[in-house]
């Protein structure tokens, strides 16, 4: 996505009022973003409050559900347990960075496909450990496997069998990276 | 969470002469466990010190068969390395069967050590907790103490358990940790690096202030030795243990030449059972044998109210353990 906003929060203050701010530098779905951070503030927060990311979701807050998964350097994690101090240069890959040329990602459409949500307020964070479950060997293909490793990710309608049957669809498919 | 300084550690004796400069600076590595504190306001670090880029992030094994470990080092890639899966198929069981694939991906070696108990109570900010205010008392001996509480080595003062996976394997394993501090380096056997709560709850490890853990480093594997940890839970992942046991073992002709054993989720630190291991050694490998070492493990255990079932269940998680091991 494009992003015209002014990503500095307190835009307008001066120097003294942004103290306890410094710059961060984050390559997000591919676009370098510049952005003003005060220490505390949580990686998930700022990519859905200062940069519009919204596909990425706070669930719990606390590393529990998994909703809020994404990719830093390719690597799935809680961003809702990450500061975004901490990622200067980083890779960060959220939902809205899958589509190539306005199409969806193979597993987005396997998701689609299967029917593999209700509600759909985890799937975001669904799809992200599906992208990198499919793309990391050390995983087994079997579906205890597979369920083991996405036990990070809770969803409370209960979609868990067409999770499954997507990111193994997914796979069969050799489409998943 | 509340504001904080934040300072980026470029070496680690820059994070540790910052540490010492800073009254309640805490360091920051993978932050899966200081940062849910921070939230729910039970750590209140006035500075944090992020080393998570410090470059203690390789795995090597030495001239002498040990491995060595960088405190940085993801719980995911020490769960994956061949010279871990290959010789120490416990300590990678035992990483793959805690938190989750994002946590783990996250987590760190020395973050793993350094985690705090998962009691209700510590959490909860307002009840009684030796942990988080010396001297208000233990609400969890009177209390919810089903799962996260211990059986061994507690005190009248905290009955939590320590929730590790990893370091009960280690415990099993044998290791060093490496530590830098102001006055230098120092090494400290892993089995006297948590602290049984005893009359001071809120002590729970060996390093002094401002100590910097930089590595762990396993003891090499027994020659001819199979192991395997075995995780007993209220459901089949993503679950704290109810009671597990790492087991690792030697037999020749049926008879243990070598054994070690120690037990996670029924313990107030990763609790290694020496007298159980005394009691197997030379011994045939029956089911009788490790029944009765199975008893010695958990002789002197105090049940609570709520947790009195995991004495038995430990017994069970060693036993199976040891059966399936040696089958």
């Amino acid at each position: 996505m494009t992003n015209q906003r002014d990503n500095t929060p307190h835009a307008g203050s001066c120097v003294e009022a942004a103290a306890g701010t410094s710059t961060v530098q984050l390559i997000v779905n591919g676009v370098e973003q510049r952005l003003r951070v005060t220490p505390n503030a949580v990686l998930l927060d700022v990519l859905r409050d200062q940069l519009g990311l919204t596909g990425t979701k706070k669930g719990c807050d606390h590393g529990q559900c998994g909703a809020c998964t994404l990719h830093v350097n390719g690597v799935a994690i809680n961003s809702c347990l990450s500061l975004a101090i901490m990622h200067d240069g980083d890779e960060i890959t959220t939902v809205e960075g899958l589509e190539r040329n306005g199409e969806l990602h193979p597993v987005q459409e396997a998701f689609w496909e299967h029917d593999a949500y209700q509600c759909g307020y985890c799937t975001a964070g669904q799809v992200m450990s599906a992208v990198a479950i499919l793309k990391d060997v050390r995983i087994e293909s079997d579906d205890a496997s597979v369920r083991e490793a996405m036990s990070g990710n809770i969803c409370r309608c209960g979609a868990y069998k067409n999770i499954v049957a997507a990111i193994q669809s997914a796979r069969k498919a050799g489409r998943a990276v | 969470m509340r504001n904080f300084d934040y300072i980026r550690a470029a070496d680690p004796d820059q994070a540790i002469a910052t540490h010492a400069q800073t009254r309640g600076a805490a360091f920051l590595a993978g932050g899966t466990t200081l940062l849910d504190l921070m939230k729910i306001d039970i750590m209140r670090p006035p500075s944090v010190i992020d080393i998570h880029r410090l470059a203690f992030d390789q795995i090597e094994t030495l001239p002498d068969a040990r491995v060595r470990i960088g405190a940085m080092v993801s719980n995911t890639t020490l769960a994956y390395h061949p010279a871990i899966r290959d010789d120490y198929a416990v300590l990678s069981e035992a990483l793959l069967s805690g938190a989750t694939t994002q946590l783990r991906n996250k987590a760190t070696t020395g973050g793993n050590v350094m985690q705090r108990v998962r009691c209700g109570y510590f959490r909860d900010g307002v009840s009684p907790c030796e942990k988080r205010e010396p001297g208000s008392g233990c609400a969890a001996i009177e209390g919810q103490n089903r799962n996260l509480h211990a059986v061994l080595g507690t005190s009248e003062r905290c009955i939590a358990a320590h929730p590790s996976d990893m370091c009960v394997a280690m415990a099993a394993i044998g290791a060093t940790v490496s530590v830098q501090g102001p006055n230098g380096s120092r090494e400290i056997d892993f089995l006297d690096f948590h602290l049984a709560p005893g009359d001071t709850p809120w002590k729970e490890h060996a390093l002094d202030d401002n100590e910097l853990i930089t590595h762990i480093t396993l003891d090499a594997p027994l020659r001819a030795s199979k192991s395997a940890y075995l995780k007993l839970r209220d459901r089949a992942s993503y679950q704290f243990a109810l009671a597990s046991s790492a087991v690792i073992v030697v037999t020749a002709d049926g008879v243990i030449q070598d054994v070690r054993i120690a037990l996670g989720g029924v313990a107030t630190k990763p609790w290694r059972a020496k007298q159980a291991e005394l009691a197997l050694k030379g011994r045939p490998a029956t089911r009788d044998a490790f029944s009765h070492a199975a008893q010695v493990a958990l002789q002197g255990a105090v049940p609570y109210a709520h947790n009195g079932f995991k004495i038995a269940l430990a017994q069970q998680a060693i036993v199976r353990n040891l059966l399936s091991l040696t089958s």
